[in-house]
This record gives C-alpha cells, structure tokens and sequence, in this order.
C-alpha cells in the first residue's frame, strides 16, 4: 500500500485519477445531455490549455496563437464531414450536384483537387494530427532556429493567426468564408447529432483528454521533461551543457499543436460545425487564459481552468446577459491578482500544506528555494526545487518529479 | 434599450409599460383580461401544447437570440427593440391563445459557436415555443442544423442571401431577389442607367447578391453592362483604389452592398473624391436608416437605397409604429428596413399560432403559408409556402437628415424566391 501511495504521490497520479474520476463518472450522472454536450465542448478546449502548460510552463515558450492548430484540426473534420453530408441526392438542388453547398454559391463547379484526400476517413484523421504539427514544426524551426524567443515569438503566432483567419475568411469558395463549414451530420454513415453519439462522442473526448494528460506527465517524468524545466529557467546553461535547445522548444510547440488539433477534431464532432471565429486572436489568447486560470505548471489544472471558465461564461451569460462581460473580466482579473499561480498554486499553497502534515513527509530537497529567475509563476511548493539543480548529470533530484500534474 | 435594468427579460416595470401602453394608442381595440381568461380556457394546455413545450395556462415563453454585445451589437440592438415592443404590446392586448408571452433573451455575442449553443439552451432546456433571432448569415447557418434537429422555430429579420429554405424558419426579411430586381429595373428606366458598377463586401451575402445582379443585368433583363465587379474584406476601410476604378469605368451606375464598418469609409472616401449625388447616381442595398447613423446624412445624402421600407414610409400602420417605438426608446432612435421585419416576428407567430390553434412547431410551420398581416407597418404581408414574405420594394433617396425620402415603389407584393432560376 505504502509503495503505491507513495507512487502517487510523486507521480502525481492521484490527481488525474480524481480529475478522470469527475469527468468520466460525476459528470455523465450528475448532468443532463445538453449540460454534458457543453462540458465536452469545454473539454475540446482543455486539450489547448494541457498543450500550453506543456509549451508555456515547462517549456517557457508563450504562443498566443493556438487557436491556429485547434481551428486546423477542426477544419480538417469538418471538410471530411462536410463531404460526407454533401452526396449528390441530398444537393441536388445546387447547379453542381455533390459539392459543399457553399462551394456552389460562390461558383465553383468542381471539387478543389485538395480536398479529394478528405473523401477518407484515414486521410482524415492522419491529416488532422499531421498537417498542424508540420506547421507548427515549420514555424517553430525557422524560429527558434534563430533564436527567436519570448515576445517575439509571441507576436508571430499571432501573426500566423490573423494570416490564418484573413485567408479562410477570403477564400470563401474554398473554405466556406465568414460562415464556416456548417450542417455536419454524419461519419461514415454514423448520425453524430443523436443521443447515444453524443454520449459516445463525450466518452471518446474525455478518454483522449485523459490519454494525453498521461502523456504529457510521462513525458514531464522522463529526462527529456526535466530538460525542458532546466531550459526554461537557465537557457544558456543547457545550452552550454552540449543540449540543442532548440530543437526541445521545437519539440514541445509541435506537441502543443497536436494536441490542440485533436482538441479541435473533437470540438466539430461534438458541436457540428467549425468557424474562423474559433481560430483567430481572440480565441487564441482565451486558450491561455483556461491555462493561466488553471496553473500554467499544472496539467489537470488547465483542464480544471477550461472547465472553470466555460462554465462561468455560460453561467453569466445566461443569468445576466447584459453583464457577463462585465463579470468575465473580473473573473479574469480576479484570478491574475489573487492567484497568480491558478487554481493549482491556490491548490498548492493553501490545501495541500493542511493536507500534508498529516500525511507525508516533504519529499527531498525542501532546503533549496527557487532561484531568482524562476519565474514567479512557479508553483513554490516545497516538493519542487528545480531552480538549482535541474542540469544533474547523475540521479535526478526527487524533487524534479515531484512536480505536481 | 428600454430593459437595461431586467437582465432576463422579464415583463417590464409598470413604468415602462406605461410608456408601452401610452405608445399603443393607434393599435386596434384592446382585448380585455377578462376575455383572455376565457380564450386560455377555450384552449386548454393539452390540447394546444403537445409537444412538451414551455406553455402553461398562463404563460408562453419564446426565446430571443441576438448579439448584444461585440460587432454585430450595433445592428442587432433595433432588432432586439423592436422584436421586444412587439411582444410587450401583443401581451397588452391579452397574449397568443390567452397566454402572456414570456422572453427569455440570450446573447448570441457576435460569435457563431456562442449562437449555436445558446439557441441549443433555448430548444433543449428552456423548450421555447419559437426563437426570434440571429441577424448575419453566419450565425443563421450555425444555429439552423440545431433548429432542425430540435425541431424548432425561428423567425429571421434580415434580408439575406436565399438560397435556403427551411420548415424550421420563416424568414421576414427580403430574400436577394426581391430586394434587388426591382432596383436594378428602377435603375435602369427611370435613371437611364447602361452601365453598373457592382462593390460589396467580401462575404456570401453581397457575393450571391452581385451574381443575382449581374444575371440580370448582362442576361435576364439585359439591362446594360456589368463594367466592374469588386470585394473587400469585411471591415475594410481604404477605398482609394476602388475610387479609382470607379473613376476610369464612369458607370452610369454604382451598386454596393458595402458591410458594417467599411460603409462609413466608403461614402466619406467617395464624397472626399468628388463623387457625390450630384455627378453620380448610387445604388445600395446594405445602408438603412441604422448605417446613415454611423455614415452621416451629409456623406450620403441623394444616394438611393432599395429596401422594403423606410422609417419615413406614409401609412397609418407605420405611424403608430414609429411612434410606440419613439415613446418606447427615445426621440432619437432610428428606425431600418431590419428592425421593422425584426417587429414583423413576433405578430406573423401570434397569427400562425391563432390560425393553428396550437403552439405545436409541426402545425406553426404547416399553417405559415398564408398567413396575412394586414397591420404591418410596410403595409400589408403576407407569408408564402416558402416561408418567406410577399413584400413590395421600394427605393428611398438619402437625406440631410438621415431619413430616406421614398422615390418609387412596386405596384405589387413580389413574390419571394430563394431559388431563382436563371440566377444560378
């Protein structure tokens, strides 16, 4: 028992068992489908929010422009889908029979060659996770290449944002312009708006959020997470230590993307539809905000601040329509003043401690504190001495993994 | 807006309602409470509601689902105002089957996934006996798979591009057709024009409506020549090198449905290069009374605009319209071609609802065709088996003030036709 316990407690474990707990069993019994349909629709969102605790806590690298990867996942469903709902009988009344209806009023009269892969399904799917990851790996590698860095890099992604956005919304015969790609109906036959698709599609998301939780924190165990810590807070110094640190920011920008881009798979099947509002400035700098609220350091966390969040929006937009923005914006300010460190710092610095007295004793390390150029988003709980020695050749220390999920 | 205060559109303060009632003095003879007690029980809840829907003995509860906050808030707020005085003067004269409306008003915020779950939130949850809502194109297309679904109602005020017909939504704006052939006609009799110009927006709307145009000028009608076709992204604002353009064509014609923002620098652009009323004769159908607001009547002043209607329109309906609507929110408060199919809304399902004797969705939808309302402030309408409205159009020349002088009119209804052939 105790070596489990003790497994949980550095791994970090029984946080996500509590976080699979609620949404796996609490939610699908304590809310109606329409409430569900909504969580799942927040939970797409986490998927960003998990990518950015990864790129922006552990790797240090801000993007504001995830909205991007997300809005290309989900175009890339939506034009499976779109193809799928437009078989010649049910467009027979277009001038062009079977093509996407918005083709068709903008004058096109034949399927663009470039959407002729999203007639499969495997093309699809493969497409949803690599096209956005081969842009992220694009951008990232000509930018970190050089040395491009912090608000720098920042900038650019919101640049490739708005090219994004101006680009869908312009070539509208190909992409569906301002409207999107709407009326989505079914996947290989399989009717994504009923009932039992919803729960299955629910189930399906918050199994993947779970499966990539795991995989972020597995990755924040190996070496290669640590390293990631240690660039962060000393770039030089793991530069200096024979590291190519570039190709590790790379690597977690080209994670993030992916993961968002399933967010974004996830969010049209479950919503039907997609639209360059989901991919511009707005949204993007929304996305770090569920991972600012939540605890940039924190995967479950982010998952807990996208929930958090979305549900104080439509909480308030429903009860005081003409005050929500008001009321989100405090929220946002709220949580930045009194808890920079999210919900996980709030977490850590106040219920864990009650929690810990009684159980464990602080793990390894409690005598270094973080040095000064950590930056103040740290979690500073005493499990997590990074800031001094995150370069150990030899055993790394305990402390390192006892960063919390 | 006359609510402000009350977030969840609850009925108003009996001041405001005050202020309602004082504004009905024009609208036909009041029904008294007494009658509506004995109309609900002429009805009874089983029988009208077998659907599941929110209808008590008492009570009807309707959904509104417009932006009030972000970009289209501008727009959307008279469609919002007018949809409310509507309502709140259909419960002064005893509510639909006996029944006092109740609105349940959600923001859509500008933003199409926000409209697509809140119109979900009104179907599923609240179970709304029907919707007035949505405004562009995009939060339309978001919200109709939903609507279908559902099996919901939803009544459009905008005018829009066609192309789309649904039992799920009766559409009381003018579809492309209607608002455009007759302009182009008008244009080309009583103005002489040969050749046109066509400027829009760049978005589905102004492009489905250019290619409508050009049919008709250069095929159906064979009115002229088109001598330039031009799109510019939505918010837009340097027209420097249209004006050029404009400039070397000389057409006899402009015609430009120009969007939101952009308007305001396009006629101060045109009117900053000389190109003003005088010396050119323009065409829009994308600037009401709403757009003059931000534009200023003296940087359009003596364009023309085709519309279904105007604020300035003379008949007696329209009167006591522009004057409940005054009293309701302000001496100030414009009046455009949407807000007043906006009002349209909630009468034409009031009548529906009476034809059908049910809220029921299936028997709304099957009992639309036909309907008549002969108390519109355009004047009589009428809804087709489309579902969309017989209207007339009419052409109105800009003024100082910011009203529109109306110049010429159908003689007849056009019929709506989201489909036309010929303009494919």
């Amino acid at each position: 028992m105790d070596s489990i316990k003790s497994w949980l407690a550095r791994s970090g474990m029984g946080s996500v068992l509590i976080l699979a707990l609620i949404i796996v069993v609490v939610f699908p019994l304590t809310m109606d489908l329409f409430r569900l349909n909504l969580v799942g629709k927040y939970l797409t969102y986490a998927f960003v929010a998990v990518g950015l605790v990864m790129l922006w806590g552990y790797g240090g690298v801000l993007s504001l422009g995830q909205g991007v990867f997300f809005g290309l996942g989900g175009y890339m469903m939506a034009m499976f889908m779109k193809l799928e709902a437009s078989d010649p009988e049910t467009t027979k009344i277009q001038s062009t029979p079977g093509i996407p209806d918005f083709m068709d009023w903008n004058q096109i009269t034949e399927l663009p060659l470039w959407w002729e892969p999203f007639r499969h399904l495997p093309l699809a799917l493969l497409a949803v996770l690599l096209i956005p990851t081969l842009l992220a790996f694009i951008i990232s590698f000509a930018m970190f290449r050089r040395r491009v860095g912090g608000v720098y890099f920042a900038i650019i992604t919101q640049a490739v944002c708005l090219i994004l956005t101006v680009l869908i919304v312009g070539q509208q015969g190909y992409t569906g312009g301002v409207n999107g790609i709407t009326d989505l109906k079914t996947i290989l036959g399989w009717d994504t708006r009923t009932d039992e698709a919803k729960y299955i599609l629910y189930f399906l998301n918050a199994g993947l959020l779970i499966a990539a939780i795991l995989l972020c924190r597995w990755i924040q165990l190996s070496k290669l997470g640590t390293l990631l810590l240690a660039m962060r807070d000393k770039e030089d110094r793991v530069r200096f230590s024979g590291y190519d640190v570039s190709m590790f920011k790379v690597f977690a920008f080209c994670l993030a993307a992916m993961l968002s881009a399933i967010g974004g798979a996830m969010f049209v099947l479950q919503v039907g539809f997609m639209s360059p509002s989901l991919v511009g400035i707005v949204p993007s700098i929304e996305m770090v905000i569920f991972a600012a609220v939540g605890g940039r350091m924190s995967l479950v966390g982010a998952v807990y601040g996208a929930l958090l969040v979305n549900f104080g929006k439509t909480y308030f937009s429903e009860s005081f329509p003409d005050l929500w923005l008001f009321l989100m914006a405090a929220l946002f300010i709220g949580v930045v003043l009194a808890f920079p460190n999210g919900l996980a710092g709030l977490y850590e610095s106040h219920v864990k401690p009650r929690l810990g007295k009684r159980k464990d004793k602080p793990a390894a390390g409690t005598d270094s504190t973080p040095s000064s150029d950590v930056p103040p988003a740290t979690p500073l709980h005493s499990g997590a001495p990074h800031g001094g020695k995150p370069l150990a050749r030899t055993a790394l220390p305990d402390g390192v993994q006892g960063t919390s999920a | 807006m006359a609510d402000k205060k009350d977030p969840i559109q609850t009925p108003l303060t009996d001041e405001q309602r005050r202020k309602v009632l004082m504004g009905m003095a024009a609208m036909p003879a009041m029904m008294m409470p007494g009658m509506a007690l004995a109309q609900a029980a002429q009805f009874p809840t089983a029988k009208v509601n077998t659907t599941k829907l929110a209808v008590t003995d008492t009570e009807v509860v309707v959904g509104q689902l417009h932006s009030a906050t972000g970009t289209m808030a501008i727009s959307e707020t008279g469609s919002i105002q007018a949809e409310q005085l509507a309502i709140d003067q259909i419960n002064a004269m005893g509510g639909v089957l006996g029944r006092k409306i109740r609105v349940i008003k959600e923001d859509g915020a500008s933003d199409w996934p926000t409209f697509a779950e809140k119109s979900k939130k009104l179907l599923v949850q609240d179970k709304v006996a029907c919707v007035f809502g949505c405004w562009t194109s995009a939060s339309r297309k978001a919200v109709l798979p939903i609507f279908e679904k559902e099996n919901g109602m939803l009544y459009y005020p905008t005018f829009y591009e066609g192309l789309e017909q649904s039992k799920n939504v009766i559409y009381t704006g003018q579809e492309a057709t209607q608002q455009i052939l007759y302009g182009l006609d008008w244009a080309a009799k009583e103005k002489k024009a040969k050749t046109f110009f066509l400027v829009g927006s760049d978005y589905i709307w102004p492009r489905t409506s250019m290619k409508i145009a050009r049919k008709h000028i250069e095929s159906v009608a064979k009115l002229g020549k088109v001598a330039g076709e031009e799109y510019y992204p939505l918010g837009h604002t340097n027209f420097n090198s249209l004006i050029n353009k404009i400039k070397l064509a000389k057409p006899d014609c402009i015609f430009a449905a120009v969007v939101g923002g952009s308007n305001v620098a396009f006629y101060k652009q045109l009117k900053a290069a000389g190109i003003t009323a005088d010396k050119q004769f323009l065409l829009t159908i994308s600037v009401t009374e709403d757009e003059v607001l931000g534009i200023g009547g003296e940087n359009i002043a003596g364009f023309y605009s085709s519309m279904k209607y105007f604020q300035s329109l003379d008949n007696a309906n329209n009167k006591a319209f522009v004057e409940a609507f005054k009293k309701a929110y302000g001496p100030k408060s414009v009046i455009g071609d949407v807000t007043q199919a906006g009002y349209l809304g909630p009468w034409i399902w009031k009548a529906t609802v009476e034809k059908a004797g049910s809220f029921d969705v299936d028997k709304i939808a099957a009992a639309s065709g036909g309907i008549e309302l002969k108390t519109a402030p355009e004047g009589y309408v009428k809804v087709h088996e489309n579902h969309h409205l017989w209207s007339k159009a009419r052409i109105g020349q800009a003024q100082l003030d910011g009203q529109f002088k109306v110049v010429a009119e159908s003689p007849e209804l056009i019929e709506p036709n989201p489909f036309p052939k010929g303009y494919q």
